[in-house]
């Protein structure tokens, strides 16, 4: 019959407006700048650097300046100028360390390819999106202290990721210890005559790898 | 607003006639000569301020009701609501750059929009938009609507023709080509309405509507069987000729490049829009004059109720009707607009034709005739529509698809 087909979908935008206004389900819009979404885990667009701790990002960066990520990256957007001296990293031995780091986000594909070559597990996928700048050459080129981020912030934006590098990093640097008391233990057994400095470091707590919480760095060896 | 009917009981209350003592207060200070001129010129202000207010707002609702119907909000940041809306629209309008085309007939190119929006307000001069409010009253105001609606189509031409591109042409023909198969039926579906209320006066068509049946049924044409086919094929024909979807296609936005408004920006464009919306509630007044009973209440103890805000009430249901149907269907092509014209709509309104005849003939059988009048008149709308339905989508039977399930 004529007029049928008309009627039926009459009713259903009906049923849209009214539904609109009391079901959730016909009403899914976020207001954005009021209501920031809710962002998947897997989510990503720029990288940042993970430093250990909140407090003093700019000396706990994992960050070694090894410059494989500024080689790999395919755009070509990261810089780095490494340190002339040298810091103790978190684990208390001393590295180099990048004077600079800067990465233009103007140019970053958000590959994520440096985050996979990275062998210190010092850069990662940040969250952030609404980066806009009202200068496009300084505004979006952040350095180092801009991309500095704890790892307790790693922890809150992809949390099952985070546990995971924190529990490897944990078990590599009880075998570090392990290997360093051996050593210690072999070169004390061979020239009775034992160095202290070679086993100095002392018993590093590397138990804590429960997701959220930061491992506390090394104590910096007082010895030297 | 020209006192015309004799004042009844429910016309004395003070709220009816607020508007008529207003223009009285505000006139009856100047000399006699000068008296209907001011007020001429008053009830010209009134109609302007309450249908530019009304188009701004219609525009909001539009959008708002739009979003609803597609899950999103609409417009919300402008003022609270976005009831600011309308405004940041008109700045923005008035601000933009008006371009016209070098090659373009610079005097018709200008003069297009204009036109058409004074035609389109012009109609709303015979609209009684209350017990005692019609602007212009006249003999033939029907005659008048209809003929001052129908030179609109002469404005849209202009505006494809001083373009001078060939899409706005063919766009405006195709527009003409429209607007003239649909004058059709809405010129035919308003004449049983004449036959049997017996005058071409607005204000006569609108008293013929008064009273109820048994104190209940209003005498609303359109609560008649011939006045209920007559007001959908009107309103059908309405929303072609305010070139509303699904019959936009003159303008079609998303398939042409807005048709007949290509070479059009800034103001003009936005006068066109407002034209539109202007034709829309122009034709819904004439629809709420002719059949829903114009500015009569539907009940006995709603009287206290003032008549032109019933009026007012009537109007928006059938706009926001225009919003829900545009909200609904989607285009039509061509050739199936001028078929439904022609195959359905033309043909519907003349058997109605003969069925209002026949109405008015019966005027004065009461009691058991009665309800043998109303049952041929039933008979006369329903077995037309079955057979011309079955006409129309013979051969165009439920799609089968061979790769998807429906």
């Amino acid at each position: 019959m004529l007029g049928k087909g008309l009627l039926q979908g009459l009713a259903v935008t009906a049923k849209n407006l009214v539904g609109s206004y009391h079901d959730p389900a016909r009403y899914v819009t976020q207001e954005y700048p009021e209501v920031q979404p809710k962002l998947p885990e897997a989510y990503r667009n720029f990288p940042f650097l993970v430093s250990e701790t909140a407090d003093d990002p700019m000396g706990t960066l994992r960050c070694v300046a090894c410059q494989i990520c500024e080689k790999e990256c395919p755009p070509q957007c990261i810089y780095i100028e490494k340190s002339k001296d040298k810091k103790p990293d978190a684990n208390g031995k001393l590295q180099i360390y990048p004077a600079v780091f800067a990465i233009d986000t103007a140019v970053c594909m958000s590959c994520q390819i440096c985050v996979e070559v990275c062998p210190f597990d010092a850069i990662k996928m940040d969250q952030e999106f609404a980066i806009a700048a009202t200068d496009r050459f300084d505004g979006l080129l952040l350095n180092r202290e801009q991309l500095a981020k704890p790892n307790a912030y790693y922890h809150q934006i992809h949390p099952t990721e985070a546990s995971e590098v924190d529990a490897r990093l944990a078990a590599e640097r009880r075998a570090a210890e392990e290997k360093a008391r051996l050593a210690a233990a072999a070169k004390a057994a061979a020239p009775k005559a034992a160095a202290p400095t070679a086993a100095a470091a002392p018993g590093v707590p590397a138990a804590s790898a429960s997701p959220g919480s930061i491992p506390p760095p090394g104590p910096p060896p007082s010895s030297s | 607003m020209i006192l015309a009917a004799a004042p009844a009981s429910p016309a004395d209350a003070w709220l009816e006639r607020a508007p008529v003592l207003l223009r009285d207060a505000l006139t009856g200070w100047l000399p006699d000569a000068l008296r209907p001129w001011v007020a001429a010129l008053l009830s010209i202000a009134t109609i302007l301020g309450v249908f530019g207010l009304l188009f701004a707002y219609m525009t909001l609702a539009e959008r708002k009701i739009l979003g609803r119907i597609q899950n999103r909000p609409g417009p919300n940041r402008t003022g609270p609501f976005g009831l600011l809306q309308p405004f940041a629209d008109a700045i923005k309008a008035l601000t933009k750059e008006d371009i016209v085309p070098r090659a373009a007939d610079q005097v018709l190119h200008f003069l297009a929009p204009v036109v058409l929006v004074a035609l389109s307000l012009i109609g709303l001069a015979v609209i009684p938009f209350g017990r005692n409010l019609v602007a212009v009253e006249m003999e033939a105001s029907v005659l008048y609507f209809f003929a001052a609606g129908a030179a609109t189509e002469l404005a849209i031409f202009m505006a494809g023709w001083a373009s001078r591109n060939k899409y706005s042409l063919l766009a405006a023909m195709r527009a003409l080509a429209q607007l003239i198969s649909y004058e059709v039926p809405l010129l035919l579906s308003v004449v049983p309405v004449i036959v049997v209320a017996g005058s071409l006066s607005t204000t006569d068509i609108v008293a013929a509507q008064g009273g109820w049946a048994a104190g209940l049924w209003p005498h609303w044409h359109a609560l008649t069987p011939w006045g209920f086919s007559a007001f959908a094929v009107f309103m059908v024909a309405a929303l072609a000729e305010s070139n509303r979807s699904p019959f936009d296609l003159p303008e079609a936005e998303s398939e042409l490049i807005a048709g007949h408004l290509t070479e059009y920006s800034g103001f003009k464009y936005a006068l066109f829009f407002m034209a539109e919306y202007l034709g829309m509630a122009a034709l819904s007044a004439m629809a709420v004059t002719l059949f829903l009973g114009g500015w009569q209440a539907p009940l006995a103890v709603l009287e206290f109720i003032p008549s032109y805000a019933w009026f007012g009430v009537k109007l928006l249901l059938l706009l926001l009707g225009f919003i829900w149907i545009r909200a609904t269907f989607p285009r039509l092509r061509i050739d199936q607009l001028t078929r439904l014209s022609w195959k359905f709509l033309v043909p519907l309104a003349l058997v109605n034709l003969i069925n209002g005849g026949v109405w008015a003939a019966t005027a004065d059988w009461t009691g058991a005739a009665a309800v043998v009048r109303w049952f041929i008149s039933a008979l006369g709308v329903v077995v037309p529509f079955i057979f011309l339905a079955r006409s129309l989508s013979a051969g165009y039977g439920p799609r089968t698809y061979r790769y998807a399930s429906p």
